[in-house]
């Protein structure tokens, strides 16, 4: 079992957890993620972590389908029957000379662990990031503080750059003051972002979120293909070459479920506890 | 053995096979011709003495007979259960030479099952020595290793990535073959000798390399858990699973519950599922018993089948359809699985282990579709990667084993490795004989230091 010691919302629809498990915290490093089921009737669902202090790992996530929405209702003190970690290999972090690291949506919140990281091994780190509008930004204050200069995007124009990430980042790349190019979010952000640096040869990592279920190499769900090989983005990744994956095949595996993801929702919410006692 | 009836069975994933009644048991033992030089022991891969333990049953004297299989079989429910005794113990029957042999493994299981029921003598375990042993991974070989071990009194550490433990047995095997309260027993063994059990940990990267081998003595029994692929065209659509991850989403998620339970699966309405094995087997019988149409697609011939006889036999009566010679080209459809093209395969010379190697036909015609909207290979499992590609100076095999000696001992003084991750995919009393050879080794060692 492991506790919740702190939560908060902190945008729209989207949580901040703090849970004890210093088995995760002992090595997890920026790019990794941890494995949770809430309970004995859960499903494993991987959650990136998003920091770690002393022997509790943050996950950030956007309360979507059942198991985030369970989540997302439980209080501090109570504790998630299992989590998993670290998995996955940590980000390539080594000098690279100056970098980027850009985040759409929930994805942002995997970048401040990454930028304190990179800045830690002498690079020079700009962040962007982007969301719908002002409402779904996050982590804002934390990661000006772990990069050298943040620009922030807004679908919408309710805040920063009226735009997408994307755009900064061309303009970056035809100014040639790029090494490196970290991008997080969803599949179909990554994919359009990650053409602006597709002609310049500039290294660009993406990370890569196909369904999973133990994490560890076992079964093959989380099966990606990357520069026509089959890897596994639990063990081999998640981070890729952007400019390597087979997005489409990404994006139709993800769908797998869609029906049955509905399903459970519905059955949540007809079956939830009312007893008054969570929330 | 007794099975429940075909219609019963399907419905549910309760056990198939129904175990023997005392007097059925004492009546089957007194069968026992007693030979001198039994070869039914040449033929137990860990050398029971079943002469010994079947005599023990025809005198009704089951506890003796428990005792006797314990001296050199750790997990006898386990085994009785899924043995392929028609090739190990019983294939040398003398009795089986002009009737049928002895049934050796429904005694087996007949006797743990008679213990567990009676109450388990607990072993006796030597005083504490303070030493520290960490054992990687809860399957069958874990298990063993811990237990003996622990019987030495040191200190027992078992890790496991996995929420639950038990390797296969509890992931893979399903619950109609495996009850899941009988793999749970066994692991209440090992922990009321006073194994601390950390669930959830990879070692590797929960637990630091440097930190394992801060251990007195380490034991490795991470399994093969890594499934292989065709590499066909067609194997990423929606509703194309490995053995391992169908199987997992059924035996461990409960998937077979859903919504109740919270993990998805496509149930297919009509599934090919391509291997010969016992994977195989499972995964077929499981898929009808979520009611669909099975297609079991084999390259050689029926009687090349590798799986236990019981449990193809097993097979044929809950409906699955064997198409033997045959193998999958490509997975038709897209983004969803449509069907599966399959081209004959033609018989020729034997190959060393005896059987003939198929070679794809090229006459015209050769080929045929079949119209599947799930697909599930299990073609096989290789050496679990992660833990052993992280330690350095730990000599691999070819197929990426943990290279060990007769003992279980690896290039590392200090390490030793046993079951599939040492063998490569292999069975539960292999698995269970050689971790029992690397314990003993490891309290050897322990011992003299
Ligand atoms: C390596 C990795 C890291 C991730 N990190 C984060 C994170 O930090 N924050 C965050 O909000 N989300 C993250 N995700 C996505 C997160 O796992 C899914 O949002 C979550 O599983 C949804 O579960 P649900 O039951 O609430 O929603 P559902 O209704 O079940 O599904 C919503 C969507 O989530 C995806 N999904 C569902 N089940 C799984 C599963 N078992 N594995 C992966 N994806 C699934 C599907 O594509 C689906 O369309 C990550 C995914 C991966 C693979
Ligand atoms: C579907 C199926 C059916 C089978 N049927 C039969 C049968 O009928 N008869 C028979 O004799 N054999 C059968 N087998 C084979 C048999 O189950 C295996 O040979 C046996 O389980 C091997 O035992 P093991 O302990 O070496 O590995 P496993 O049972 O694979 O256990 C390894 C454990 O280690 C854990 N692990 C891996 N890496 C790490 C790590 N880094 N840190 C922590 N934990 C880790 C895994 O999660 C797993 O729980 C079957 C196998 C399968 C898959
Ligand atoms: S999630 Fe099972 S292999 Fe990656």
């Amino acid at each position: 079992m492991y506790k919740i010691v702190k939560r908060d919302q902190i945008a729209d629809n989207i949580f901040e957890f703090w849970i004890n498990a210093p088995h995760v915290t002992k090595t997890g490093r920026a790019g990794q993620f941890v494995v949770l089921r809430i309970d004995e009737n859960g499903e494993r669902i991987p959650l990136t972590i998003s920091a770690t202090k002393g022997d509790d790992v943050r996950i950030v996530f956007m309360a979507t389908g059942k198991t985030t929405q369970q989540l997302a209702a439980m209080q501090v003190g109570e504790s998630i029957r299992d989590v998993a970690g670290p998995l996955g290999k940590p980000s390539d972090v080594k000098k690279w000379g100056r970098c980027a690291v850009i985040g759409g949506g929930v994805g942002i919140a995997c970048l401040p662990i990454l930028a304190r990281e990179l800045r830690e091994a002498g690079n020079d780190v700009t962040g962007i990031i982007g969301a719908r509008n002002e409402g779904l930004l996050l982590l804002e204050d934390e990661l000006r503080d772990a990069c050298d200069e943040l620009v922030i995007c807004t679908d919408d124009g309710s805040k920063g750059h009226h735009g997408y990430p994307a755009d900064v980042l061309k303009e970056m790349v035809s100014d040639q003051i790029l090494d490196a190019v970290w991008i997080i979010g969803p599949a179909i952000m990554m994919k359009i972002t990650s053409l602006a640096t597709f002609d310049s040869g500039i290294k660009t990592f993406v990370s890569l979120n196909p369904i999973m279920v133990d994490g560890t190499g076992m079964c093959g769900s989380c099966r990606v293909t990357i520069a026509g090989e089959m890897k596994f983005a639990c063990v081999d990744g998640p981070e890729f070459d952007a400019h390597e994956v087979d997005w489409d095949e990404l994006m139709n595996r993800q769908r797998t479920y869609t029906g049955q993801e509905k399903e459970s929702l519905e059955h949540y919410h007809e079956h939830k506890c009312h007893c008054g006692d969570h929330q | 053995m007794n099975r429940r009836p075909v219609e019963e069975r399907l419905q549910d994933f309760d056990e198939v096979a129904t175990g023997l009644s005392e007097q059925n048991a004492v009546l089957e033992a007194l069968r026992c011709m007693e030979c001198p030089r039994p070869l039914c022991v040449n033929g137990c891969p860990v050398s029971i003495d079943i002469p010994g333990f079947i005599n023990a049953i025809a005198n009704e004297d089951f506890r003796k007979a428990a005792h006797i299989i314990k001296q050199d079989n750790m997990l006898p429910a386990i085994c009785g259960r899924v043995c392929p005794q028609e090739a190990q113990c019983q294939s040398t029957c003398i009795l089986g030479k002009k009737d049928k042999p002895v049934r050796i493994g429904a005694l087996e299981r007949f006797v743990a099952d008679w213990e567990r029921e009676n109450g388990v003598e607990t072993p006796e375990t030597a005083p504490a020595t303070g030493k520290r042993i960490a054992v990687v991974g809860s399957g069958p070989a874990g298990i063993t290793a811990a237990t003996e071990c622990l019987r030495a009194g040191h200190e027992v550490t078992i890790f496991e990535s996995l929420h639950a433990a038990g390797g296969v047995l509890t992931y893979g095997i399903p619950a109609f073959r495996m009850p899941k309260d009988i793999v749970q027993f066994e692991i209440d063994q090992v922990l009321a000798l006073g194994a601390e059990l950390k669930l959830n940990h990879i070692v590797g990267r929960s637990v630091p390399v440097d930190e394992l081998l801060a251990y007195d003595a380490v034991f490795i029994g991470t399994g093969a858990g890594l499934p292989y692929f065709m590499g066909i065209k067609g194997e990423r659509f929606s509703g194309v699973y490995t053995a391992n991850e169908f199987l997992t989403r059924v035996n461990l998620m409960h998937a077979n519950k859903f919504p109740e339970f919270d993990t998805p699966l496509i149930r297919g309405s009509r599934v090919a599922v391509v291997g010969g094995g016992n994977v195989a087997m499972d995964s077929a019988r499981v898929a009808r018993r979520l009611g669909a149409k099975v297609y079991l697609i084999y390259r050689r011939r029926e009687e090349d089948l590798p799986a236990r006889e019981e449990e193809v036999a097993n097979a044929i009566q809950e409906g699955v359809e064997f198409v033997c010679c045959a193998n999958p080209t490509r997975i038709l459809g897209g983004p969803q699985v449509q069907g599966i093209k399959c081209i004959r395969m033609e018989m020729c010379e034997c190959d060393e282990s005896g059987r003939p190697v198929p070679r794809a036909c090229t006459e015209a015609g050769s080929t045929f579709t079949l119209d599947v909207d799930v697909v599930i290979e299990a073609i096989g499992q290789g050496p679990n990667p992660l833990l052993a590609g992280l330690i350095p100076d730990l000599k691999r095999g070819k197929r990426g084993t943990i290279e060990v000696d007769e003992d279980g001992r690896t290039s590392i003084p200090h390490v030793f490795a046993g079951g599939d991750i040492a063998t490569g995919a292999a069975t539960v009393i292999w698995a269970m004989g050689s971790a029992k050879k690397a314990a003993a080794a490891i309290n050897k060692m322990l011992a003299e230091n």
